[in-house]
């Protein structure tokens, strides 16, 4: 009662800023990371001279392909207002066995697949669990998180090295132009964030992806088929984990069961850091893009300064506080509008 | 008869008993507890033993899941508290006095209190969701621990400091008694006083609660303050146990074991009821199950694989679906008997 009482707008016209805010108050926080990034490069370069030359900022993209793979995946189902915490297990799990199955000396063709297919059985486990015994996110995901972990623990206790050509291809080829370089696994991210672009901007999955988000009640009611898209964002998420697994294990030529302990919350951190509520229904797979950038140049520029890795754990720490303080003024702003 | 079986402790009690009971029979001495110079030993005593900061964690985090919350930083206030305390050691001159290692105490569960007061600042001031804020000082406090440490494991030779994790008081470890006291401590304030009663009022819906004068906002801050001030103590245990601070490997995964004991026991992650001898039998199960795949020779680093499965059944035996299938098939099973019965009684007629 007293709170709309407070909340009367004086009735004059609104500047177009204000307007402006009020229209895209959801690109705000995206923004904010394009500002931050934006800051932190033109802050490194006046630091470091050598910082934003060609070599240096493609290898920023290249030494975290997997981490984008893994933030595009969790977008979607974070979009859903759900959470997968498993994806870095996902991701050991899936390297680890694409590594022994190549040992074996079987074929890429097949060995890649099945570590695909095997992040998305994982993640079909999770949805099920989520979709129809309405267990939350946090712990269906959480079981995978332990599953995955264990199970790349039990193909192998010990990293297994590749030497499958075609594995190793995608990240010893470079396309060189004018300095600047790519390889495939980077091709592979930026082709994942591609499609998931298209996908959420301009499909009905993804548009029922943001319905369910803004409100999972409304979007049944509206008829949008709310159980398959739930399960199959938990499916997307394991086969980005998949992927990152390939990708993981193509940069560094070898399997390793403990790889990517933490990394579900690097990946989580980076999309709440690229604004993306973590209420869901608000978000924007590029700002995830923009998110592991910014997480991977302030890894970058700590390594350049010789600061303390720890450091590092606690920007991000205090970044993410920041943003998650900027999107709670958001939603407030706009529950209040409403 | 019947009350037993619907008592809600009675699934959890059953599994740990299954589970000493499949120990007992693969191995008859891991039931066996000797004295030895007024001390007891035995498998069953070093479960016990070895439960301490899975069990102060848990305990915490009880009571947070009650308030509708979750606390994901304990793992990382473990590494801080236990980095605090024996960088303090370290440092002094004396290592092996009394007064050194006190000193180090109070200052590490000082540091912890005013983390999980963070927390709940975030939680029930600022109004962040708790798994995100949390997730904060998760990612943050292990890079704080790291600082402390300066990226070494700090090791010390404290037999004060060592007393904690492997001393004995009247023939029973230290450690054991450590949680039993908190254990004892938590149970007597929330149930003996209205206190457990507002923290369900809370976690079932906040802001009814508050219509009704319940100070919501409190309650939930003294969860998170309370989560803390245990992790803090667990973080010390863990690090008199291993006789050094490790940042990194310090409370690694325990808020996930410490969620899932909860959940063992009984908790429900919505919010609202909570059952603290649940949750101390959650712990033990998870110490046993442990123990177990020890004994079964199976490498350490897979057992997450078992936690898994046990987690997947727990939560699918709890699922409301399968509630409703198990009710519908028995529905079914009683509407056919009596539909048979039925038409039996017409024929007779």
């Amino acid at each position: 009662m007293t709170r709309s009482l407070e909340t009367t707008r004086p009735t004059t016209a609104p500047s177009r800023y204000a307007t402006f805010m009020s229209r895209h108050a959801s690109l705000m926080p995206t923004f904010a990371a394009v500002a931050i990034l934006v800051v932190l490069l033109v802050g490194a370069q006046a630091r470091f001279p050598r910082f934003l030359s060609p070599g240096n900022i493609s290898a920023l993209l290249l030494d975290n392909a997997y981490l984008v793979v893994l933030a595009v995946g969790l977008t979607f189902v974070i979009l859903t207002g759900g959470i997968d915490l498993s994806v870095g297990s996902v991701m050991a799990f899936t390297g680890i066995l694409g590594a022994s199955l190549l040992a074996q000396g079987i074929p890429a063709v097949i060995a890649v697949p099945v570590m695909l297919i095997t992040g998305a059985v994982i993640g079909l486990l999770i949805g099920i669990l989520v979709q129809y015994f309405d267990v939350q996110p946090f712990i269906a995901s959480l079981a995978a998180l332990f599953l995955a972990r264990g199970l790349a623990f039990v193909v192998s206790l010990a990293s297994i090295r590749v030497e499958d050509p075609a594995v190793l291809w995608l990240q010893r080829t470079r396309f060189t132009v004018a300095g600047w370089y790519i390889t495939p696994t980077g091709i592979i991210a930026l082709l994942a964030v591609a499609i998931a672009f298209f996908v959420l901007l301009w499909t009905r999955f993804g548009r029922t992806v943001y319905g369910i988000g803004g409100n999972e009640q409304s979007a049944r009611l509206m008829g949008l088929n709310v159980a398959r898209t739930k399960i199959v964002v938990y499916v997307i998420s394991g086969v980005c984990g998949g992927l990152a697994g390939l990708l993981l294990t193509a940069y560094s030529g070898a399997g390793y069961p403990r790889n990517g302990i933490g990394t579900e919350l690097d990946a989580i951190a980076a999309v709440v850091i690229g604004g993306t509520l973590l209420t869901g229904g608000t978000g924007y797979v590029l700002g995830s893009l923009v998110g592991v950038l910014v997480y991977a140049t302030i890894k970058k520029l700590i390594s350049f300064m010789g600061a303390e890795q720890s450091w590092t754990q606690i920007i991000v720490g205090a970044l993410l506080l920041v943003f998650i303080v900027v999107q709670r003024v958001i939603v407030a702003r706009s529950q209040r509008r409403r | 008869m019947k009350a037993i079986l619907k008592h809600r402790l009675f699934w959890p009690v059953v599994a740990l008993l299954a589970l000493v009971a499949i120990n007992t029979i693969a191995r008859p001495q891991f039931i066996l507890v000797t004295l030895r110079d007024g001390e007891l030993y035995g498998a069953l005593i070093d479960i016990l033993r070895n439960s301490a900061p899975l069990m102060l964690v848990a305990l915490g985090m009880t009571i947070v899941i009650a308030t509708r919350g979750i606390d994901l930083s304990v793992g990382a206030i473990m590494a801080v508290s236990g980095a605090v305390a024996l960088t303090i050691i370290d440092g002094s001159s004396d290592p092996g006095n009394l007064g050194t290692v006190l000193v180090a105490l109070v200052v590490a569960v000082a540091v912890s209190l005013v983390l999980g007061v963070w927390n709940g600042f975030l939680v029930a001031v600022v109004g962040i969701q708790p798994i995100i804020a949390t997730l904060v000082l998760m990612l943050a406090g292990r890079g704080v621990a790291l600082l402390i440490t300066e990226g070494f494991i700090t090791t010390v030779n404290s037999p004060p400091y060592e007393f904690i994790a492997t001393g004995y008081l009247v023939a029973l470890p230290v450690a054991f008694l450590i949680w039993v006291a908190a254990v004892a401590v938590i149970a007597l304030t929330e149930r003996r006083t209205a206190l457990g009663v507002l923290t369900e009022a809370v976690g079932i819906n906040p802001e009814a609660s508050r219509l009704a004068g319940v100070r919501a906002r409190g309650i939930v801050f003294g969860a998170y303050v309370l989560s803390g001030f245990l992790a803090g103590i667990a973080g010390i245990i863990y690090s008199s146990n291993i006789r050094a601070a490790d940042a990194n490997a310090a409370g690694l995964f325990i808020e996930l074991y410490a969620i899932l004991a909860v959940v063992l026991g009984g908790t429900s992650l919505m919010g609202g009821k909570f059952t603290i001898a649940g949750t101390v039998i959650g712990v033990l199960t998870i110490q046993t199950l442990e123990a177990t795949i020890l004994f079964l020779g199976v490498p350490s680093a897979q057992s997450p694989v078992f936690f898994a499965i046990v987690v997947i059944v727990v939560v699918l035996v709890q699922s409301p679906r399968l509630h409703r299938w198990a009710r519908g098939a028995l529905a079914s099973a009683g509407a056919r008997r009596g539909a048979d019965a039925g038409s039996r009684a017409g024929v007779s007629s």
